[in-house]
């Protein structure tokens, strides 16, 4: 029996139109940092690679960096913002469960009533929703795809923490998604492995501020009072993200080369996500990279951005002239989950 | 066949010098790797995963820690290695 439904209809393939980048006017260099920890300068950029980062002021919340990010990719893919079908945001540090910082950020754009949706995917943010975004293009369900990364991660920074004060920055970073004539997108390996989810974590869940008893109302002995709880942050075990990140994710990087068929030497831009100088220089060896590739060092001056930290390291390399449109990229996020995405693009 | 304490000593020295661009004969078994050598925790991660390659070990990162000195690593590789 034939079916009575219509298939949906796509492009042929996908590719990144246009990117674009926000980074929060305040520079904040180590110096800054050092005012909470024990620590110094030398210190902070032998561990992490990282001189000064972005932290946003309180005019530049996660909606209104990822509406500047978003006008630039917009007017770079060269589409009205009308012509976007769907807006997909990916961040950890949106405060407001629901609704979707999405549904705002379409409506701020101009882009009418676009689908809205927010991810969480940590680090590997980005990958997640380009994957999302190329399968929405493809099957038909939008033309035009608005892929966001956007975080303000100086609001989950413990500022005592000397192994996580310098890492963080804020940030937005985005890129359209539409139809292209060939490939331009290709097969991404992605993943997650949650027995590791303890490495990377929020420490403390929102539900604790529900332990507080209600001004004038009764509550069990054991709630804390209020001035005892630390604002959650994120924590991590330094020396077991290294090594995942470095080893375990070089070889998903390679995956991704391999499932797209291209080779080391066809690849002219390495853009890992941001964690760290020194994990970037270490997959950039284990992954034995030819010179000839260049590779995205955007944390020393951003700090990691998360998920925004490939669509803001990919707008520099392209607006420095250091990459150039058409170029082959292969792109990796990881991070808290733990979880994992890599694919090969063709710069826009 | 498993390496004797002589050649892990050895095999360590290559590695730290590798990593961490340290003369290998300064690489003794009561050297410590962060006080003396200069390896730093994550330098020490890459010291790690060299040796477990090269000695056919796993050394989780739970017992990283405890790794002090270049004796402790040796010590560590001898019993655990396959």
């Amino acid at each position: 029996m034939t079916s009575k439904i219509k298939p949906s209809k796509g492009a042929p393939y996908a590719r990144i139109m246009g990117v674009g980048g926000y980074r929060p006017t305040r520079v904040v260099p180590n110096e800054e940092i050092l005012k909470h920890i024990d620590s110094s300068d030398e210190w902070i950029r032998s561990r992490s690679g990282i001189a000064t980062r972005h932290w946003a002021g309180p005019e530049e919340t996660v909606a209104t960096m990822s509406v500047e990010a978003s006008g630039k990719a917009i007017a770079d893919a060269g589409i009205t913002p009308e012509q976007i079908g769907a807006v997909i945001v990916s961040t950890v540090s949106h405060f407001k469960q629901t609704p979707a910082v999405a549904t705002e950020i379409a409506h701020r754009i101009g882009a009418g009533k676009p689908a809205a949706f927010d991810i969480s995917a940590g680090c590997a943010g980005f990958g997640y929703g380009l994957t999302l975004a190329k399968g929405l293009v493809t099957e038909g369900s939008a033309e035009y795809v608005l892929v966001i990364g956007v975080e303000r991660l100086s609001d989950l920074t413990d500022l005592e923490d000397r192994a996580t004060a310098f890492l963080f920055g804020d940030g937005a970073g985005a890129v359209i998604v539409g139809p292209a004539k060939q490939p331009a997108i290709g097969p991404t390996v992605w993943g997650s492995e949650g027995d590791k989810s303890e490495t990377i974590k929020q420490t403390l869940g929102w539900d604790v501020y529900r332990t507080i008893p209600l001004p004038g109302g009764d509550g069990p002995e054991e709630r804390p009072a209020l001035e005892e709880i630390r604002f959650p942050a994120i924590t991590q075990e330094g020396q077991a993200v290294f090594r995942w990140a470095v080893f375990e994710m070089a070889k998903v990087a390679q995956q991704a080369l391999d499932a797209a068929g291209v080779s080391p030497d066809d690849l002219d831009v390495f853009i890992p996500h941001q964690a760290n100088m020194r994990i970037i220089d270490s997959m950039v060896k284990t992954l034995k990279l030819p010179e000839s590739v260049t590779v995205a060092r955007d944390v020393e001056t951003t700090g990691n951005t998360s998920a925004a930290s490939i669509p803001l390291a990919m707008e520099r390399l392209l607006a420095t002239g250091q990459a150039k449109s058409g170029d082959t990229a292969l792109v990796i996020g990881f991070g808290a989950g733990l979880v994992y995405a890599a694919t090969v693009v063709t710069l826009p | 066949m498993a390496a004797t304490q002589e050649e892990i000593v050895a095999g360590l020295a290559e590695i730290v010098n590798e990593i961490a661009g340290i003369p290998t004969e300064d690489v003794k078994v009561d050297k410590s790797f962060t006080d003396d050598l200069d390896v730093d925790s994550l330098s020490m991660v890459e010291v790690v995963v060299a040796a477990e390659e090269r000695f056919d070990v796993k050394i989780p990162d739970d017992d990283v820690k405890n790794l002090k000195t270049v004796g402790d690593a040796t010590d560590y590789i001898l019993k655990h290695q396959s």
